[in-house]
């Protein structure tokens, strides 16, 4: 990921505590099970970012923090690609 | 204070599970939902894939249905393991590919092992399943064998369809009133409806024909068309995605094209041009083809043609197009486009 990639991390969390997901050109809904999949191992706190190119990640990845509680914290489209960066609670 | 119980619900998206899990969390139950993703599942991709769809909403039903009832969802790739319910399903196939009975037992029984992976486990799951709802797998002999042969047995809950069956766990020890169950029977959709009415609802979903698209008989024929030309069963998660997208025209039984049908399915389409050879129009707006197979050169300038009759050049007398192999060379071939006659209406899988 490169730095303008509006997920860039200006955190200062350590590097054990960020995690990234690459779900370009999967379709709903492997880039959710991706994400919950990989939540699953994750502590509270932890930032997980999620690139995706199918446009149903919109609803379905807002939609999957809702019900489980994680806090998106960011939804933003550049081009073709979706970004997301969820806080694990 | 009794310890509350603890349910999965299949959600599938539909109306008939939305109403199972809301009936049983009005008892005080704790209800989580699974949704397990096959490949073939209608949910999003094709509303994501074509931009003609993009009126229909592109949300996932399960998870939508999820935050309408305020309960957790959990979807889980069975991709794999379904592979073996689809190519040997003990109880066959419905009108098309649909292994529907097979299908439901893996399902109830992939459940209940979810389930026992979970901190503290579950007491029970629940379907929409609805006797007579459809011909093969929601019957009433039906309704028993998926219970055995999941191995779940009596703590499989149906409750709209409840009252026509065994009593089972949960209604026996208590944590069911199953006066508040449901009698649902037949393929009649106004019960449900009222129920869903009466329940708060305003908007579902009920996808026709079924949860998945081995129920469209199209489908069916390109997953055929597909094992036939490969010799062979085998499939993975892109080629079953791919026989969703573009007009698949096979003019030898060495190879396929799949010609995308507007801007969405060209975009996904291009995804796949490090795996297949891809054909384009430079000299006029045209759609992208994928050639599945194994071409010989004068294939892929017929097939060329082929692309061309899509093309807005269908009627020049030369056009050019550029074919590009996975490992990115490309190469210009000029040529026609097949007349509108000499495309063989049974090339279209
Ligand atoms: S329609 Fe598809 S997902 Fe639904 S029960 Fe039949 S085979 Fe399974």
């Amino acid at each position: 990921m490169s730095d303008s990639s509006p997920l860039h991390p200006a955190s200062t969390l350590p590097e054990t505590q960020r995690h990234h997901i690459d779900a370009r050109r999967l379709l709903c809904p492997m880039p959710v099970i991706k994400a919950q999949d990989l939540i699953k191992t994750l502590q509270p706190g932890d930032v997980l970012t999620l690139v995706a190119t199918d446009p149903g990640t919109l609803q379905d990845i807002p939609s999957w923090t809702r019900v489980h509680g994680h806090n998106l914290e960011l939804a933003t489209q550049t081009n073709d690609e979706y970004h997301f960066r969820i806080i694990v609670r | 204070m009794a310890e509350q119980k603890r349910a999965v619900a299949l959600i599938s998206g539909g109306l008939d599970s939305m109403l199972a899990a809301k009936v049983i969390l009005d008892q005080g139950i704790h209800v989580e939902g699974v949704n397990f993703f096959t490949g073939f599942c209608v949910e999003g991709h094709t509303h994501a894939i074509r931009k003609k769809k993009q009126q229909s909403p592109k949300r996932n039903n399960a998870l939508w249905v999820a935050e309408q009832l305020g309960i957790k969802l959990h979807i889980v790739d069975v991709i794999e393991e379904y592979k073996d319910v689809l190519l040997n399903p003990k109880h066959g196939y419905g009108q098309n590919l649909n292994p529907c009975l097979d299908c439901k037992i893996f399902m109830v029984k992939k459940a209940q092992a979810w389930s026992f992976m979970q901190d503290n486990g579950f007491d029970f799951i629940i379907t929409g399943e609805v006797i007579g709802q459809r011909p093969k797998s929601q019957r009433k002999e039906t309704m028993p064998i998926i219970a055995r042969q999941s191995g779940v047995e009596d703590r499989l809950l149906r409750p709209l369809c409840a009252k026509h069956l065994p009593l089972t766990l949960p209604e026996r020890e208590g944590w069911i009133d199953r006066e508040k169950l449901f009698d649902f029977h037949g393929r009649n959709r106004k019960p449900q409806i009222a129920l869903a009415l009466q329940l708060g609802f305003t908007d579902w979903s009920q996808p026709a024909g079924g949860c998945c698209f081995l129920t469209d008989e199209q489908y069916s024929n390109k997953l055929v068309d597909l094992w036939q030309a490969r010799g062979s069963r085998e499939y993975e998660l892109d080629d079953i995605m791919l026989l969703k997208v573009g007009r698949h025209i096979r003019p030898q039984p060495h190879y396929k094209l799949i010609v995308g049908r507007e801007e969405g399915e060209n975009k996904y389409l291009e995804g796949y041009k490090g795996t297949f050879i891809s054909i384009k129009t430079t000299s006029h707006m045209g759609p992208l083809a994928l050639i599945d197979g194994a071409p010989t050169p004068q294939d892929i300038e017929f097939a060329c043609q082929i692309v061309g009759r899509y093309s807005q050049g269908r009627n020049a007398t030369e056009l050019v197009y550029e074919v590009r192999f996975p490992d990115g060379d490309t190469k210009p071939i000029t040529t026609t486009a097949l007349a509108i006659d000499a495309l063989d209406p049974n090339w279209h899988v």
